[in-house]
């Protein structure tokens, strides 16, 4: 009686291991997969679902970066800056920040140059997204992997 | 007012590509951070900065949380006229601040 008591409510070493298998699933790839999404839906939403293609656009940053709080950014775009063929906005996307968006710029031909300094935050290692729409409509991107060593938002410091 | 710190030559050439450099001086409090109630302290941020050159605008920038403390812009336009330079920012809790800086062009 108290032996098959013991059996039912204890779960079978192939239970733990199933059960436990799933926790490690559910906690490793939803995060990841579900920031990936957000990083997408928000360039969507920048671009109207246009198609993006890779190049002309440059986002200029420390691989390594030491404070997380001030970042140096520089965005620039392989474009003459005429009127016939010039950027008319940048925006810049981040994967892990509390928010996906950093910041958007918009420019005409009067910039005669396509590059755009800035700082920014960043909350952890991460993957960041330039986007820069030209004046014929087409969007162009340029995604950067950076390592933060010391991170925004947690130590509490602005 | 806050401080500024704004950087554009005071003289140029007709078409000339100058740079235009400005700071200023700003929390940019992101609405994230706990503060030490525990409680997340309220969004404080400069949502937006443009620059008009004679009137036309010339830059604008939306600006999110992740935009660092004291936002620093730099940029170029090409020197067409002598003028005014019209650098507006404008931000939370009816944040407003413009500067006027005056640029001389020859031929």
């Amino acid at each position: 009686m108290h032996r098959a008591l013991t059996y039912r409510l204890l779960p079978t070493r192939r239970h733990v291991l199933a059960s436990a298998a799933g926790i490690a699933a559910s906690i490793v790839i939803q995060p990841a997969s579900a920031a990936a999404g957000d990083l997408e839906v928000a360039i969507a939403n920048y671009t109207g679902r246009a198609q993006v293609r890779e190049g002309r656009v440059h986002l200029e940053i420390a691989q390594l970066v030491d404070n997380g709080n001030v970042v140096p950014i520089t965005l620039t775009a392989d474009s003459p800056m005429t009127a016939a063929d010039h950027v008319k906005t940048f925006a810049l996307f981040n994967e892990k920040n509390p928010q996906r968006d950093v910041v958007r710029f918009a420019m005409g031909p009067r910039a005669g140059k396509a590059s755009i300094t800035t700082r920014i935050r960043l909350a952890s290692t991460q993957r960041l997204v330039a986007v820069a729409q030209m004046n014929d409509g087409s969007y162009w991107s340029h995604t950067v992997d950076v390592i933060v060593t010391v991170v925004a938002c947690v130590e509490g410091e602005a | 007012m806050a401080r500024t710190l704004i950087v554009i030559p005071p003289n140029a050439k007709r078409g000339q590509v100058i740079e235009i450099r400005a700071t200023i001086g700003h929390p940019m409090e992101t609405g994230f951070r706990p503060g030490d109630d525990g409680k997340t302290l309220p969004r404080n941020i400069i949502q937006t900065f443009t620059c008009e050159y004679n009137g036309e605008l010339i830059f604008s920038a939306d600006m999110y949380s992740a935009v660092s403390a004291n936002p620093y812009l730099a940029f170029f336009t090409t020197a067409t006229e002598s003028g005014t330079l019209v650098l507006h920012w404008e931000g939370d809790n009816g944040f407003t601040q413009t500067e006027t800086v005056r640029i001389t062009v020859t031929a």
